[in-house]
């Protein structure tokens, strides 16, 4: 346990001092506030609702840009070989980098508290769904880390880690918005699949413990290959 | 302290190390010696449990790198070719990281840090960031992270390679210092250091073992001695002087070769057996009228070996 919080705090501190963390919070904030004030207006209601439908959005563009050099980077470099050679498993080692990643996301999401704040001023907030929405919105970028973090632990190209990251992450949000185009049964599976459908749900203050489970799969799933893709390396 | 048995590995179809086997004792400094893909890095993953051997298998301290493999990477220190360090990191930071990770925490990680920083001289650089330093001071860095939890076997992939003469002499003096008290495994292709540095060479050639033996038996072992006379050369022809040494009965060979300076030559004599022939080659000189300027013993050198071993009837081919 001890070698995951000291691989974490050392990949969350490494943020800070690269200009990867500060890009990916900037673009965040500022297309949010983009997004957020130019509808707010439009409806006149004290909601967290227009907030949430973005931001689940931009980070599912925004995330595997965190995540990309997770694994690549130190394959790249070579500095994996000192940190594997230390003694650590796979495991500690993958899920101490995704509680950096993780760490750093909490940060950010701590930032955007700011916009719902404002809203609150402005009119009666209902608190309730802002809690569970962030919940959700934690839940979703923890699994769109996770995928990141795989597709970081297949290749030594960070590009490549963050296209495979961005297709993936991409693909499972935008699984829900063709549906009407699909036969029922089909429709509804593909729907169960959707990023974008579990955490809607939690953004209008339902928290299932279906759509917890579902995320957590998906997290559970995508550190698991990505702990078979760091160990295959010393069979290869 | 190390035991390797039958180390093999494939890498798809190339073999680049086939059923190596050799024993690294207590407090031994060993140097492992071959050409670039020769499998010394190879190797070296294998033992620090990087990589796993497609055959035989590595003990460490009695860890069996299968069976614990966590036991086997406490019991080392290691330092990968190229010094992998993370740049971004302030020297101290990366320290203070790397002993954390090995299990130290409050006083006894500050004592480490101190002792570690100390033994590889690095406090006037300690609070700059490792992407800054020099490729000498990054190995110290790469060396003091290795050390900092005292473990009793170093492995070192070429820790001299790409530093400047004087650069690469401090490290060496480091690592003798080091190796005092520690086993210590290390790879290179620079012969001079070898045979400064360690007790033992293993030459290693296409994936095997070709040679295990201190330098100087080494040395002993692939050729006679050849003694080297420079003498004064006062008008005399060359053949009238070899004709001069030709008479000493255990003299096997003798050649003449211009001196380095004019007016000098020089005679090589090579004897029969392993006879000690400076007296002899005196009393040819003094009996010949001949002025001995000097008189050197010259075993093969190490370089002569390695390129005999690596090349010639180590390998198939070079």
């Amino acid at each position: 346990m001890r070698s995951i919080l000291t691989i974490g705090s050392r990949q969350f501190r490494s943020y800070f001092n690269g200009p990867v963390a500060y890009i990916v919070m900037c673009i965040i904030m500022l297309t949010l506030g983009f997004f957020f004030w130019k509808t707010f207006f439009l409806y006149g209601r004290a909601s967290a609702r227009e907030m949430f439908r973005w931001l689940g959005l931009i980070l599912v563009f925004a995330l595997p840009a965190l995540t990309m050099g997770l694994l690549a980077e130190e394959k790249r470099t070579g500095t994996i070989e000192l940190l594997i050679t230390m003694p650590v498993t796979e495991a500690q080692v993958i899920l101490g980098k995704f509680l950096g990643v993780l760490g750093l996301y909490a940060v950010l999401l701590v930032l955007t508290i700011a916009y719902p704040i404002s809203v609150s001023t402005l009119g009666d907030l209902d608190w309730g769904p802002v809690w569970s929405g962030y919940l959700g919105l934690f839940l979703q970028g923890s699994a769109v880390l996770a995928i990141g973090l795989m597709a970081s632990s297949w290749t030594s190209n960070q590009l490549i880690a963050l296209f495979v990251a961005l297709t993936l992450s991409v693909f499972f949000w935008i699984l829900d918005k063709f549906l009407a185009l699909l036969p029922t049964s089909a429709a509804s599976a593909l729907q169960w699949l959707s990023f974008d459908y579990h955490f809607q749900s939690m953004a209008r203050g339902v928290v299932d413990l279906r759509d917890i489970l579902f995320f957590v799969s998906v997290i559970v799933f995508a550190l698991a290959v990505a702990f078979r893709a760091l160990e295959s390396r010393r069979w290869s | 302290m190390i035991d390797a048995r039958d180390l093999t590995k494939h890498y798809g179809p190339v073999t680049a190390l086939k059923n190596a086997s050799f024993q690294v004792n207590r407090g031994e400094v060993v140097g492992f010696l071959g050409p670039n893909g020769a499998g010394k890095t190879t190797t070296m993953k294998i033992l620090t449990c990087f990589i796993a051997p497609s055959g035989g298998t590595a003990r460490i301290g009695g860890a069996d790198i299968f069976e614990d493999p966590i036991a086997v990477r406490e019991a080392i220190g290691y330092l990968p070719e190229n010094t992998p360090l993370y740049t971004e990191m302030l020297v101290l930071e990366y320290l203070d990281f790397v002993g954390k990770m090995r299990g130290l925490r409050g006083a006894g990680l500050g004592a480490r840090l101190r002792r570690v920083v100390e033994e590889t001289s690095l406090d006037e650089v300690i609070g700059k960031s490792i992407g800054e330093l020099s490729k000498g001071f990054r190995q110290r860095v790469g060396l003091a992270q290795a050390l900092i939890h005292e473990p009793p076997v170093l492995i070192l992939d070429e820790p001299m390679s790409g530093l400047d003469p004087n650069q690469a002499s401090e490290i060496r003096e480091l690592i003798r210092e080091i190796g005092r008290e520690r086993t210590i495994i290390l790879s290179t292709h620079n012969l001079a250091e070898v045979q400064v540095t360690c007790g033992r060479v293993l030459i290693i050639s296409q994936g095997q073992l070709v040679a295990d033996d201190t330098p100087e038996e080494l040395a002993a072992r692939a050729g006679k001695p050849r003694f080297i006379a420079t003498l004064k050369q006062n008008g005399r022809s060359a053949a009238e002087i070899r004709e001069a040494f030709a008479v000493i009965g255990d003299a096997q060979s003798v050649k003449e070769h211009a001196g380095v300076t004019p007016g000098e030559l020089q005679v090589e004599v090579v004897p029969k057996g392993n006879q000690d022939l400076r007296a002899d080659i005196f009393q040819a000189a003094v009996s010949a009228k001949l002025v001995l300027l000097g008189l050197e013993q010259r075993g093969e050198n190490l370089e002569d070996i390695f390129r005999q071993l690596t090349t010639g009837d180590g390998g198939a081919s070079s």
